[in-house]
């Protein structure tokens, strides 16, 4: 009898501690479940950031480091020169990556670090509390920003897939969502086009997971699902903004 | 041994690092020790190696935490302000466990300062510019010999104590050249057997995951944390006793006794001749280690002195050790010289005999 | 000679630190404690460049020095900023292609060296500070004719091994004028 869905050895069979609607498990499995298909999960050597998923060595199954805030690409870029050919990434939060660790991210990407970068945003400080993100939408309330982030005083939103697009050393980036079955395959399928041009050393790759944080949103764990759709998606296009020009390997 | 060459400081210490097995090395150009990613740049591609320019201090500082957590051997090297700037990882590092070898060709402060040499950072490099307990080893050459021979033992050292080990160099020493004899090259280590010789780095954890590895600085529960930073202490306390280093000369019978590092260490030797030449008899305490500080040099010093005085590029920061040494035996008094000036031998001699008859009353 | 401290200074392109190494290096085949601190501290401000070496039978303690055995003045202001640094009884080379004005200090020994009328006699300008290397050599005899050699020997190889006979005769170019 052929099973129709199973644990990945890429998970660790423990209980995430993430909270209800929240989809960093759901990206934590493909990331995992795509290194194990491809079958190199012991390859792999993983760096978490500050945020949530700091403790994202507890749920995924591979070789991990934590890094302080922001700098978990330029960790990954240390650890890729010591093991040139291991499957070597960063998962990493809207306020770590695009705020504080904004030079670590650009100049990882500029160098074209054989690495990939798994972006979740979900427009918020998740483990620290709410407070504005970088990518915190125009209007959004948050603990920082509590009549809702406003142009004059906050500036807008950073697109990250697109501002990195700018980068030569970036040949892969896809900006995908988790708020649906359908976007959630999509999302696989770009975490394996990313890991598969890591694998082939062509560039740098990211992939950005538009995710929820129902949490400090204050909505409930559907609604949330659907706010990514009618808010996130209409300012943060999905899609591919970068491939590679020249599919062979330095 | 090879047959002696003459270098520029910076260059003798990032030969002396490769020469000591650092096969890694990250950097960030900053005044007076850009020779050293230069001379990385050029050495140690070619040599097996592997040299990154960072975006930052801060870039360079996690880049090597990655690359030591993973396995490799580590240096890196700046200079005051950007070892400030990698105080962050210096703390983590820690926490983590993680080996490194690190070297602060230190100049002058508060902020940007000047890019003459100084010695203000002994409070940054000795009781640590990052957060939380943790305590860092750290060597204070006084020649270029003594750099390379220091930086050619700190990978063991750092490896053997997982944890980084600092050497504080300043301008002086960078900039100057003086011949040297280079220890023989050790092999860079294969990085196919890492994970024997380091069981703990990320190296990915082949067929069985069982051996899966987790370098981590955070532990949210107290008890946890508490026992964690306990446990780096005890460390830190083996360390101490095995880690300390002076040079000490004619301390017992010293009518005053100098206490002085690195470059003041050498013109506070000239002073204590000028001083014999005038009747004084000056003893030299130098601590080559300055965590741990050598309290018990002090010890040693005989019944006829007077006065025990700091010497420093700063405004009084190793003073404080001095005093732990000494206790309450004898006044303790500084000699300073700050934002990039050096007294000459001649003006360090003035001011210790001064001080030395003030405190004798004569 | 127990020790010897030598000081260096003109502009940047007139050779200061190469003379200052090459004397360093000699020092060192001689087996000689020996050091160079190129000008790095609060007097580069001056717009000169400069560098300190000291030579000595005994370990060297400080690199540094406040007072010279000799001093290079290759242009005017190390002149007029380094004169005062020569110990009295000391030596001053000065370069009167260029420097015209003359020390006032009475209690040491001047010696006129001009580089760059000689560097013309010989048909090279590029070797003015091989004749003033020269100069010092001889007039200090901090190291031997025969280091200095040596060191043009192992810095001039391969296809520049030509350069050695040129700046060799450089080298021996200056003489030193007979005592009255």
């Amino acid at each position: 009898m052929k099973p129709v869905f199973a644990y990945t050895k890429g998970m660790c069979r423990v209980d995430t501690s993430y909270c209800p609607g929240c989809t960093h498990g759901i990206a934590h499995r493909l990331i995992t479940e795509t290194l194990d298909e491809m079958g190199r999960l012991g390859d792999a050597i993983g760096v978490a950031p500050i945020g949530c998923s700091v403790q994202a060595h507890k749920f995924m199954n591979v070789d991990m480091c934590e890094s302080a805030h922001g700098r978990a690409p330029a960790v990954a870029s240390g650890i890729r020169r010591v093991h040139p050919d291991k499957m070597v990434f960063t998962y990493q939060g809207d306020g770590d990556l695009a705020s504080i660790g904004t030079a670590e991210i650009i100049h990882a990407a500029a160098r074209g670090e054989k690495i990939t970068t798994f972006f979740i945003n979900n427009c918020i400080y998740g483990m620290t509390g709410g407070q504005m993100a970088p990518t915190t939408l125009i209007g959004q309330r948050s603990t920082t920003s509590q009549d809702g982030r406003t142009v004059a005083q906050a500036g807008s939103p950073i697109r990250v897939s697109e501002l990195l697009s700018a980068l030569d050393g970036a040949v892969y980036i896809e900006r995908v969502a988790l708020d649906s079955p359908a976007h959630i395959r999509a999302a696989k399928k770009a975490v394996r086009r990313a890991l598969e041009i890591q694998e082939r050393r062509l560039g740098f790759t990211f992939v950005e997971f538009l995710s929820t944080c129902p949490t400090n949103w204050g909505l409930a764990p559907a609604d949330a699902m659907k706010w990514v759709g009618s808010a996130m998606i209409p300012y943060y296009p999905l899609g591919v903004f970068r491939e590679p020009e020249v599919e062979k390997a330095v | 041994m090879s047959e002696k060459v003459l270098m520029k400081g910076n260059e003798a210490f990032a030969e002396a690092a490769i020469r000591g097995g650092c096969r890694f090395y990250f950097g960030y150009p900053i005044t007076p020790q850009s020779e050293i990613p230069e001379y990385m740049s050029r050495e140690l591609p070619g040599r097996g190696g592997t040299f990154l320019q960072a975006e930052s201090e801060l870039g360079a500082i996690n880049m090597a935490y990655g690359a030591g957590a993973a396995g490799g051997s580590v240096f890196i090297s700046s200079s005051s302000p950007g070892i400030a700037l990698m105080q962050e990882g210096m703390s983590f590092l820690c926490s983590a466990e993680v080996p490194l070898v690190a070297l602060n060709v230190s100049r002058c402060g508060p902020g940007i300062g000047g890019i003459q040499p100084g010695q203000a950072d002994y409070f940054q490099v000795t009781r640590g510019g990052g957060n939380g307990d943790y305590r860092i080893p750290v060597f204070a050459p006084s020649g270029i010999q003594e750099a390379v021979d220091l930086l050619y033992g700190a990978p063991e050292l750092a490896d053997k104590w997982r944890n980084p080990v600092m050497i504080f160099a300043d301008g002086v020493l960078g900039q100057m050249m003086e011949p040297v004899t280079l220890p023989e090259q050790r092999p860079f280590a294969d990085p196919r057997d890492i994970r024997t010789r380091k069981p703990w780095a990320i190296t990915g954890y082949g067929d069985d995951d069982a051996r899966k590895n987790v370098v981590k600085s955070l532990r949210m529960q107290p008890d946890e944390l508490e026992i964690h930073v306990e446990t780096l202490f005890e460390k830190y306390a083996r360390a101490e006793r095995e880690l300390v280093s002076a040079e000490s000369a004619g301390v017992e019978d010293a009518d005053a006794v100098i206490v002085a590092f690195g470059t003041m260490a050498r013109i506070a030797k000239e002073a204590v001749d000028i001083l014999s030449g005038r009747g004084v008899s000056v003893g030299l305490i130098r601590p080559i280690s300055l965590w741990p500080f050598p309290y018990g040099e002090f010890d040693k010093i005989g019944p006829r002195a007077k006065v025990v005085i700091s010497a420093e590029l700063s405004m009084g920061q190793m003073i404080e050790d001095v005093r732990i040494g000494v206790g309450k035996r004898l006044p303790v008094r500084l000699i300073h010289r700050t934002g990039g000036m050096i007294p000459s031998s001649l003006e360090l001699a003035d001011r210790a005999e001064a001080i030395y008859k003030e405190v004798a009353g004569r | 000679m127990s020790s010897q401290k030598l000081f260096f200074a003109g502009s940047g392109g007139q050779g200061v630190i190469l003379m200052g190494q090459m004397t360093t290096y000699a020092a060192m085949y001689e087996g000689k404690e020996t050091t160079y601190y190129p000008s790095y501290g609060p007097e580069m401000r001056g717009g000169t460049a400069n560098c300190t070496v000291v030579v000595s039978d005994r370990p060297i303690s400080c690199p540094l020095i406040y007072d010279a055995d000799c001093v290079v003045a290759m242009n005017l202001p190390s002149l007029i900023k380094f004169e005062q640094m020569v110990k009295p009884g000391g030596i001053l080379l000065l370069n009167t292609s260029i420097i015209s004005q003359r020390p006032s200090r009475g209690d040491i020994t001047v010696y006129d060296v001009p580089v760059n009328e000689l560097a013309r006699d010989i048909g090279n300008a590029r070797v003015a500070n091989m004749i003033m290397l020269g100069a010092l050599v001889r007039s200090t005899g901090v190291v031997s004719r025969g280091s200095v050699v040596k060191v043009m020997e192992k810095t001039f190889t391969g296809s520049k091994a030509r350069l050695i006979d040129l700046n060799v005769s450089a080298f021996d170019f200056w003489k030193m004028p007979q005592r009255v």
